[in-house]
């Protein structure tokens, strides 16, 4: 079969496109080697000039909304164009890190505050106040909040903590008072069980949920993160484990997040809640549910309510250009200005960093007074452990799950204390 | 075609090689050609199943944290990594669960898979209308599923324990919060999404059987357990083969079902080596642990995979 082709004379067109196509082997190898290393390369793109990123966690329609007026008015101001990237709040870390690594980062990252030490420690951060940031009017509680050993990398615009919400037709029909103390919590939910209905619900669901909701209980009651093996720990998941028993808290609570939580509160299924004010926007949207706000029972009267603070703060990476970091920075003080702070508090029902926003803000809500309250006397979750919360909030959801199923509460907790020094 | 590529010869040349045809030369070109034509894959393989593969090795002796992605240092500790994981005793529990729930996974979704295949390749009425829905929880997304299994398994106000109930039948089974029952709920859960995959492997492997084998039998007065066991299982055993090694590889590295029923909870009862290397790599931002705990995954599924090599050997011959 190959006579046909040998007598073909030289230079005739056919032949040499046979012998083009042979040799064509070799370049196509070298094509899909260029191609793969292309698609490789294709992430570090260049930095438009006048365009600056945010990267958040605004997925939902609302924040995503709020939070683009608020860049088109920081825009304006400042002359620049600030594009918004939303990212599932699980992913922002992981997605920053890659970035860190493809020298792509965006020009702002708002952080969960509980996750913000972890990136700061990995040198990922600017110092704001080399950025011409200021920390006045800002209460020491959410200075720290955004400061990773002394160093203030974070400017918050809102933060938030969990209250006691209360379905107010229910306790006013079974003749029950906003109870203030874990006894009266207690005797309250009991009294308020009945049905389908639970006297309270909270989420110990197994992620930083559960251990958000845990952290008053546990502080409140003089337990901490960095001694979880602490009778005052032991105390506070004792004190869960006994509304369970009673049959005030579902046994679903293990399973459930604060979404689910809220859920069943609005569905009537809970009389009581623990949450927090992010929750408010879809609790007005049940036009007949009455429901009240309070202060989170403490373990004896008198004692004082210690909440978890919550919320994101607006850092600046580290991407080696000076000159894109101070307008990084001049943007993270636009955004986070008294009067977009307001307004952003307004939106989404969380209270102002600043102090002078907050009693703007508890003037113009009023009903979430009990809310600005707890703020105040709220506490970081990585004050104390910085980038170590993690592999700490890892444990605790361990412990306080089987503690909650069945387990004594020492023994679950003195393990997770175990697994948290062990770095397991 | 092809062969009239490769004996053509390049111009200038081939008033000579017409006249001697040099067999080795020949050989080599058909030789490169071939190399030619398999280069794009294996490139394509090495880089992106191969490189991976040996970062991950490679990354399961480094101390790769938060750091490491900004100085791109990741100093080689040796087998801490190693060591540090197999001391936690989290994952002895998650090796055991993710082998509980493989084996139970498989067994479940096979029986019934085969025995829906069976019962569909007789002729009935709405036949193809019957075997296209039962395909609806393949094309389900698995999050989708979860999340609404989630629902449907809630304790209180599940639909599963409402239905138990006006049954009479109890209706307060803990499926999801208890550590006891996590993992069978989880399990039964898979089982729900992995039988139409079955089915429909299982019910082409049925078509193939020649009809003339069971005339056969039941002419020989043959009963139906008699012939399922001497004739459609050892006919089908190729294809029994490769669905349960497929299986294997898909339930063994499971993931985003037990994200969303469990988040590897209560009480880490349904933590699988999947969840314990998300969790190492991606809540605690570990990597080198994550790293080992992948690793294992990856060897386990190896150890399958040389079974099912050998395995697909021994049919061909």
């Amino acid at each position: 079969m190959s006579k046909r082709f040998n007598r073909i004379p030289e230079r005739s067109p056919v032949a040499r496109r046979r012998g083009r196509s042979r040799r064509a082997v070799a370049p196509l190898t070298a094509v899909s080697v260029l191609v793969a290393g292309a698609a490789l390369t294709g992430c570090g793109e260049q930095r438009d000039g006048d365009v600056y990123t945010v990267m958040n966690s605004s997925t939902d329609e609302t924040y995503h909304r709020w939070d683009a007026e608020a860049m088109a008015r920081c825009g304006t101001r400042l002359g620049v164009t600030i594009e918004q990237q939303s990212v599932p709040a699980a992913q922002v870390m992981t997605k920053a890190l890659r970035m860190a690594s493809s020298k792509s980062l965006p020009d702002i990252v708002q952080f969960d505050a509980s996750e913000m030490p972890t990136f700061a420690e990995a040198g990922g951060l600017v110092d704001l106040k080399t950025l011409g940031l200021s920390t006045r009017d800002i209460p020491q509680g959410i200075v720290n909040f955004g400061s990773y050993k002394g160093t203030y990398y974070g400017a918050a615009r809102s933060v938030n903590t969990l209250a006691l919400f209360y379905n107010k037709d229910i306790l006013d029909q079974a003749g029950v008072k906003v109870p203030t103390t874990w006894d009266e919590l207690r005797k309250a939910a009991k009294k308020l069980t009945g049905g389908k209905r639970y006297g309270l619900a909270l989420s110990a669901g197994g992620a930083e949920d559960g251990v958000f909701q845990f952290t008053p209980f546990m502080w409140s009651n003089g337990g901490d993160e960095t001694r979880l093996d602490g009778p005052q720990v032991a105390g506070a998941l004792d004190y869960w484990k006994a509304l369970l028993a009673d049959g005030s808290l579902s046994k679903s609570t293990v399973s459930w997040t604060q979404a689910d939580v809220n859920d069943q509160f609005m569905a009537g299924n809970a009389a009581m809640m623990i949450n927090g004010p992010w929750q408010v926007e879809t609790l007005n949207t049940k036009k007949s549910l009455h429901w009240g706000i309070a202060k989170i029972p403490v373990p004896r009267a008198g004692a004082p309510s210690v909440g978890p603070l919550g919320g994101a703060v607006l850092t600046v990476p580290n991407t080696g250009d000076k000159a894109r970091e101070k307008r990084a920075g001049e943007i993270v003080a636009c955004l986070a200005s008294q009067k977009e702070q307001l307004t952003y508090a307004l939106n989404s029902w969380m209270v102002p960093a600043n102090a002078k926003a907050a009693a703007v803000w508890r003037t113009r809500v009023p009903e979430l007074d009990a809310l600005a309250d707890q703020v105040a006397a709220a506490r970081s979750r990585t004050a104390k452990l910085g980038a170590g919360w993690p592999s700490v909030s890892l444990a605790l959801q361990s412990a306080f799950q089987s503690a909650l199923t069945g387990q004594s509460s020492e023994a679950a907790l003195k393990r997770a204390q175990q697994r948290a020094t062990s770095g397991n | 075609m092809t062969t009239s590529i490769v004996t053509a010869q390049a111009p200038g040349k081939a008033s000579r090689t017409a006249a001697t045809p040099d067999p080795a030369r020949l050989r080599r070109r058909r030789r490169l050609a071939q190399w030619g034509f398999v280069a794009p894959a294996v490139v394509f393989m090495l880089l992106f199943f191969g490189y991976p593969l040996v970062r991950n090795v490679v990354m399961s002796f480094q101390h790769f944290t938060p750091k490491t992605f900004f100085t791109g240092d990741a100093p080689f500790n040796g087998a801490d990594n190693w060591s540090h994981v197999f001391q936690d005793p989290l994952f002895g529990k998650a090796l055991w669960h993710t082998l509980v729930f493989t084996a139970g996974s498989l067994l479940g979704q096979f029986c019934i898979g085969l025995a829906l295949a069976v019962f569909f390749s007789r002729r009935f009425p709405l036949n193809g209308v019957l075997r296209s829905l039962i395909l609806l929880p393949w094309l389900v997304p698995m999050v989708v599923s979860g999340i609404v299994w989630r629902r449907i398994l809630d304790q209180d106000t599940g639909v599963l324990n409402s239905f138990l109930d006006t049954l009479g039948l109890g209706g307060h089974t803990p499926w999801l919060t208890s550590p006891g029952m996590a993992l069978l709920s989880v399990i039964l859960v898979n089982i729900w999404i992995g039988i139409p995959f079955n089915m429909v492997i299982l019910y082409g492997g049925l078509q193939e059987i020649p009809k003339e084998l069971y005339e056969a039998a039941s002419l020989d007065g043959a009963p139906a357990w008699r012939t399922f066991r001497s004739i459609t299982l050892p006919m089908l055993k190729p294809v029994i083969t490769v669905v349960l090694v497929l299986g294997f590889m898909s339930t063994v590295k499971i993931l985003d079902l037990i994200l969303a029923l469990t988040d590897g909870g209560p009480a880490d009862a349904t933590q699988t080596l999947g969840t314990l290397t998300y969790q190492n790599s991606f809540v605690r931002l570990d990597f080198g642990a994550g790293a080992v705990v992948g690793n294992v995954l990856i060897l386990v599924s190896a150890v399958f995979a040389v079974f099912y090599l050998r395995a697909n050997r021994t049919e061909g011959k």
